[in-house]
């Protein structure tokens, strides 16, 4: 069907044109990502005598997870599990609460220059430092107890809600904020009908979500000694007790697939 | 919204009565909780060693001041280690993700049982915090970097594979259904009808992923999987009080840079 | 020559898109389906190349009956039935070259199509086709980057490529302007005409339809109500596959054929 006398004139080897189109820069990059892996699998110092060891004891240790016992301890797991709730709980209030002037100072578009600094600086120091980091000095500085954990989520919760409502109000649309601003409004009834609007729902979402981590976190400050179900869980593998600590990740796996649910439903709701 | 029309007079309401009430009620469910919860929580509170942490925090902050420099040396593997076990952990669980993903998506699963499993490791892989898998990976391999890579990977998964699955789930079917037009196989379908569409968002959370896993790397340690942790929990323990102000700053610096090159090369790729 | 027998298509929602259409399509002809939104046409052209599968009947290419195949040998028979999209259709992360070599995905194995590895004939062929459709300096281009008319130009390479007997043509037009859209019917057409190709073209835009086929099908709520030439959409016609409305406006056109380029 084609044009005989044509052939000869189209090319017949296509390539698809490289992702980087320099190629010192592809091949530099290519060469420095092997050298780096190479470099890092020798760092890692596996050795192979130790894991062919470490596989029988590794199928002993998976072993004694099964059957999780909800029986034995079910008082102190239950127990564990419900102050982690709180925990979760009131550090997510809390955290919001302290979010919500952090996140509008932190807004370019609303704070001035020193306060955008100051509150973009707060954000960052909390983002930086994981919630166990922030746990362990908590429990120094307050004891141990699930006050420590509350104090460390809700700093956690700062950095991670003032940020997303920062940037979700730097990109609100300018259109809005302006036509209530023409109104005469004053500053927080401006905030109240222009911003509050644009922002709310995906702000709603979040907080469930936030929620969601810090039930999950709250699972690891008590490793730290910030109280909640982490504790339990702690107490539970220093004591080899296996099998209540399997019981205890079952339980928590199954409030954490909860959560996701009641968030994903209540977003919906809310949109 | 409600406009309520009396005699002469009409009245604009913002909410009916009747959803007015059930917003008033969801506040006064909600602030119950929290109340009970708080009280709880301050039951348990030795009030006494709060009253007392604001001295506390006074006294360990002078005591950081100045950072011990000369500190920084001993503290270059620990980082090294750290970059490694993120950037390993990340992607092994890559490797293991986009699989995951594309047997969760439910466009592209090759079965519904599949999906539930691919569902199921998902979630346990979320749920379950990277320390957590670093103290149980601790015991099976002991102390070391591979288990805090392993640990990594394994938490990263669940992440990693749930935003995949959600963005195939919204791919464009219509580029799919050309696709499967010329005669192409279920594979070929899925290199060049599926994976063009949604390889931004493979590139773009694993970077993402990575910039997260620097930061939780840093805390393995504390349970001997390898990483700066390990200097950390032994200054405090030792109330090394100075190494501990310049190992914090060590790791606002490695974060620091870590979100900057995550966001560099997330720039050029998408 | 396809022939279809008794086709019929009812969703999973219980309607009825397709109620037993018989029709047959001699070699070489360029058909025009015509019908409101919703009349089926779109499930017609897909219960031939099973894109969706038809409840009932069958459809029979060059004496193959397509609805009885088994998924590979419904590949092979997928090979020689090109489709042409509504909205292009095109993966748009990839070059225009990548989508035009797609439509050899068929014939290639996994492999190779995975490796962009094309068989020398086909690269060929793939570039010819885009100098005929004038992209032949776009070949390195992302298809996202390229106007409506153009994407669909590529569209028409991609369904040639796979060097097919029958051309499946869904709403070509639908998103482009009038302009565009007669240099892309006036296209196919010719294209059709080069190589004898047999097509059915869904459109919903009468006039184009007149223009451009030298037959016309009218579908109305899965059942065909006309099958004729252009000539004979008398308003009454129109009537009934469109419903009420004053026609004259449409059929004055048809006398005035084609003009601008």
């Amino acid at each position: 069907m084609g044009k005989p006398e044509n052939i000869s004139t189209y090319p017949e080897i296509w390539n698809k044109p490289p992702f980087i189109t320099n190629s010192t820069l592809r091949w530099g990059i290519i060469v420095g990502a092997v050298i780096y892996l190479i470099a890092a699998l020798a760092s890692m110092d596996i050795n192979p005598q130790r894991i062919v060891e470490g596989i029988p004891r590794g199928q002993r240790f998976i072993a004694s997870f099964f059957p999780p016992n909800f029986a034995d301890n079910r008082g102190v797991v239950w127990d564990g599990i419900l102050e982690s709730i709180w925990m979760a709980i009131i550090s997510t209030v809390v955290g919001i609460a302290l979010s919500v002037p952090i996140g509008l100072g932190a807004a370019r578009n609303l704070a001035p220059f020193w306060v955008y600094i100051t509150c973009r600086s707060i954000i960052a120091g909390s983002r930086t430092f994981p919630e166990i980091i922030l746990a362990i000095f908590a429990v120094k500085l307050f004891g141990f107890g699930p006050f420590a954990g509350f104090i460390a989520l809700s700093l956690g919760t700062i950095g991670f809600f003032a940020k997303l409502l920062a940037e979700d109000i730097e990109n609100s649309s300018e259109a809005q904020a302006e036509a209530v601003k023409t109104t005469g409004a004053n500053w927080f009834q401006w905030i109240n009908y222009s911003i509050q609007p644009q922002v709310m729902p995906r702000m709603i979402g979040l907080s469930v979500y936030r929620l969601d981590i810090n039930f999950r976190e709250s699972a690891v400050v008590g490793i730290v000694g910030g109280g909640g179900i982490g504790a339990t869980l702690n107490t539970a593998f220093s004591r080899y007790e296996f099998d209540t600590a399997a019981a205890i990740l079952v339980v928590i796996i199954v409030i954490v697939m909860v959560l996701e649910y009641a968030s994903s439903f209540l977003r919906k709701w809310v949109q | 919204m409600a406009v309520i029309k009396t005699n002469n007079e009409i009245i604009w309401k913002r909410r009916t009565t009747k959803k007015q009430l059930a917003i008033w009620l969801a506040w006064l469910v909600g602030i119950s909780i929290v109340l009970f919860a708080w009280s709880i929580i301050s039951e348990r509170t030795v009030w006494f060693f709060v009253q007392d942490a604001p001295r506390q925090a006074a006294d360990i902050g002078g005591r950081m001041v100045p950072p011990k420099w000369s500190y920084i040396s001993k503290l270059i593997t620990p980082v090294w280690d750290t970059i490694n076990i993120a950037t390993l952990g990340t992607v092994i669980a890559m490797i293991i993700a986009v699989p995951v993903a594309f047997c969760a998506a439910r466009n592209t699963t090759p079965h519904s049982t599949v999906r539930v499993v691919a569902l199921f490791i998902i979630v346990s892989s979320r749920s379950v915090n990277s320390l957590i898998w670093a103290l149980m990976l601790v015991f099976i391999l002991g102390p070391g970097v591979l288990a805090g890579t392993i640990a990594i990977g394994l938490r990263s998964i669940g992440f990693c594979a749930k935003l995949i699955y959600e963005s195939i789930e919204e791919i464009d079917e219509n580029q799919v259904e050309a696709i499967k037009a010329t005669g192409a196989s279920n594979l070929q379908r899925m290199t060049y009808g599926i994976l063009p569409q949604v390889l931004p968002t493979i590139a773009g959370v694993g970077i993402y992923r990575w910039d997260i896993n620097i930061r939780e790397s840093t805390i393995l340690g504390l349970v001997g999987a390898g990483g700066i942790g390990l200097q950390l929990s032994a200054s405090i323990n030792t109330l090394a009080w100075t190494q501990v102000s310049t190992i914090l700053l060590v790791i606002l610096v490695t974060v620091f840079i870590s979100e900057w090159v995550s966001a560099k090369v997330r720039g050029a790729i998408i | 020559m396809l022939k279809l027998e008794n086709l019929t298509k009812r969703y999973n929602t219980g309607d009825l898109a397709l109620q037993g259409v018989d029709l047959e399509i001699p070699d070489g002809q360029v058909l025009a389906l015509i019908g409101p939104s919703g009349a089926g046409k779109s499930t017609l052209i897909r219960c031939v190349n099973r894109l969706v599968e038809p409840t009932d009947g069958s459809a029979t290419l060059n004496d193959e009956n397509l609805t009885k195949l088994s998924s590979r040998a419904l590949r092979r028979a997928r090979r020689r039935m090109g489709m042409i999209f509504q909205e292009y259709a095109l993966v748009e992360r990839l070059t225009v070259m990548e989508n035009v070599l797609s439509g050899r995905l068929g014939y290639v194995g996994f492999w190779r199509s995975y490796f962009r590895k094309f068989p020398k004939d086909d690269v060929r062929e793939a570039f010819r086709l885009l100098d005929r459709v004038g992209l032949l300096e776009m070949a390195d281009k992302r298809a996202d980057e390229l106007s409506g008319g153009q994407r669909q130009r590529v569209g028409i390479c991609r369904a040639l490529i796979q060097n097919p007997d029958l051309l499946l043509v869904d709403e070509p037009t639908a998103s482009l302007d009038p302009k565009t859209s007669r240099q892309i019917m006036r296209l196919i057409n010719e294209l059709c005409a080069e190589r004898g190709l047999t097509a059915i073209i869904n459109i919903h835009d009468v006039l184009l339809a007149q223009m451009f086929s030298q037959r016309i099908v009218g579908l109305a709520l899965g059942k065909i109500v006309y099958d004729g030439s252009p000539e004979g959409l008398t308003p009454e016609v129109l009537t009934q596959i469109y419903g009420e409305e004053d026609w004259s406006a449409t059929i004055e056109k048809v006398d005035d054929e084609d003009e601008d380029d």
